[in-house]
């Protein structure tokens, strides 16, 4: 090893050398043991390695889940420019808000078979279905956001929808008439221009700057869909 | 080094002298020929007086920028990331170009370039299947309040019908479509042919002047419906006429004829049902709740079918 150190430094002043002329120089000797260990040191990553997640309690693992999802609720409606939802995507939200909108729309059943409001699995599939659709429509005009992360978003931001569909329900309690009607229509108006506005101040940035509107509409097509599913809902 | 004679700029011959010989043919079939994909054979000095230089100038930009990539294969994302290859500005150009249906503009080679996407024709018609579900909601809440004894409900499943029937139009006649074409050309040598995912672009977009007649069709009046939907009828079959014409003209007459009229046959049927399907003026069966009724007069009709709706 103190060999290779001397002869680079042999070097005189005014003759050029070629570059690494000097390794030819280098020589192990015998007596000198080249086997030891290696350590690296590893960036701390407690999360992972500390295996004590495992015996904290019930409550710790669910209220920890609970106040991320509460957490990107707040993101969602208070739409700000920030990677929250994008950084750290889950799926609980998304099927917590499908679920109830899908329990609140779901016909009652004495309606007749053929007519009447979706049934749960219909709301449930044009949810997924549709959030999957604009997914892959935004991932084929060549944005750079995953899959899951705009799962995410879109599934996120029903909430103001969501929100409406408790108001309507509780306003429907009231008896229906026309100024009834109009109370919802403005409540479902807001809500889904919240809507819209909140997912795509997530997901605009991620589209190629010619292509934000086509990345855009198929968003506001959906939440058109859902808002009219909640607007024509009668119990 | 090595040297320098090899790293000097040599011209491309080939590309020179196949420009020579056929100065009138467009570039973009040449591009073309050098893909797996079945592409149109131009016939060179017949059907592309029209807009030649226009298209050779933009067909020289779009061979090279083609020529240099391998085309993907169809299992790969790849694949259906270039027929999604569209701007904003290129979709509403394409639009337009459905919209006022031009002579002497080929669909095809004028807007589309030869250049298809697949986003234009899908949402069209997820567009066009949720405007005719809502606007047939919405016709039915607007009869309601005319007259109180109709009864009123959501009519979900009206989505699942206008999508499965307005998709189906536009991607299995396109393929029927081209299907004959393709036929057609096996007999004949010179007829130009179109692809399929053009001919379902031609479709797809010609399909947009309905999106907004449907929504012009809540009026209640009801020459002024029929009124709009011969129209919008008239502008998409001028289109989709106008798109096919130089492919067919080269075929026998009656078969140019009859396909031109299954065509907009087609075309008309699927306006008419779309009309009278989701816009009915009345939906009977709600009028008439019980077999009893019909034996009362008239003028007890009404009040006992309102009142039986609302013990509904």
């Amino acid at each position: 090893m103190a060999e290779a150190e001397e002869s680079p430094g042999e070097q005189e002043a005014g003759m050029p050398r070629p570059l690494f002329s000097g390794l030819s120089d280098i020589s192990i000797s015998q007596d000198i043991p080249v086997e030891g260990e290696i350590t690296i040191p590893m960036r701390a990553r407690a999360r992972e390695l500390d295996h004590s997640t495992l015996n904290e309690s019930v409550r710790h693992t669910i209220m920890r889940d609970l106040k991320a999802v509460g957490k990107k609720f707040m993101h969602v409606l208070y739409p700000r420019k920030s990677n929250a939802l994008l950084r750290d995507w889950d799926l609980w939200g998304p099927l917590i808000l499908c679920v109830t909108l899908a329990l609140m729309l779901q016909k009652s059943s004495v309606d007749g078979e053929k007519d009447g409001g979706p049934q749960f699995a219909e709301v449930f599939v044009v949810v997924w279905f549709g959030a999957v659709t604009i997914t892959l429509n935004s991932k084929l005009l060549g944005g750079n956001i995953s899959f899951f992360q705009s799962l995410c978003v879109l599934g996120y931001c029903i909430l103001p929808l969501t929100v409406a569909m408790l108001i309507c329900r509780l306003v429907l309690l009231a008896g229906q008439g026309p100024i009834n009607f109009m109370i919802r229509l403005f409540v479902v108006v807001v809500m889904f221009a919240w809507s819209v506005i909140a997912s795509t101040a997530f997901l605009a940035d991620s589209q190629p700057p010619n292509r934000k509107a086509l990345a855009v509409y198929p968003v506001f097509l959906f939440y058109f869909v859902i808002s009219w599913m909640i607007l024509t809902f009668t119990p | 080094m090595a040297a320098a004679d090899a790293l000097a700029f040599h011209e491309f011959e080939e590309a020179t002298n196949l420009l020579a010989e056929t100065p009138d043919a467009a570039t973009t079939s040449q591009s073309d020929a050098l893909t797996s994909r079945e592409h149109v054979t131009v016939v060179v000095g017949s059907g592309i007086g029209y807009g030649a230089e226009v298209v050779e100038e933009e067909g020289d930009r779009a061979s090279l920028l083609q020529e240099e990539k391998p085309q993907p294969r169809f299992w790969t994302f790849d694949y259906y990331q270039s027929f999604f290859d569209v701007d904003t500005s290129q979709v509403l150009d394409r639009i337009k170009g459905s919209l006022l249906p031009h002579p002497g503009h080929n669909f095809v080679r004028y807007h589309l370039r030869n250049r298809p996407d697949l986003y234009g024709p899908f949402w069209i018609c997820a567009t066009l299947a949720f405007v005719l579900a809502v606007t047939g909601n919405l016709t039915l809440v607007l009869a309601q309040r005319r007259d109180p004894s109709i009864h009123y409900s959501p009519q979900f499943h009206k989505v699942t019908i206008a999508g499965i029937t307005i998709y189906c139009y536009a991607w299995l006649v396109p393929l029927a479509l081209w299907g004959f074409l393709r036929w057609r050309q096996g007999t004949r040598e010179h007829m130009g042919l179109y692809t399929f995912l053009e001919t379902v672009c031609v479709y797809g977009y010609s399909l947009f002047v309905f999106i907004p007649t449907v929504v012009l069709w809540l009026i209640p009046v009801e020459w002024l419906q029929w009124l709009f939907g011969a129209l919008a009828l008239a502008l998409s079959a001028a289109g989709l006429v106008f798109t096919l014409w130089p492919v067919v003209r080269e075929d026998t007459r009656l078969v140019a004829a009859a396909l031109l009229s299954t065509v907009v046959l087609l075309h008309a049927l699927l306006a008419l049902g779309c009309k009278l399907y989701f816009f009915q003026p009345l939906p009977l069966e709600h009028v008439i709740p019980a077999p009893q009724a019909t034996l009362l007069s008239p003028s007890v009709l009404l009040p006992t079918s309102a009142r039986s709706m609302t013990t509904f």
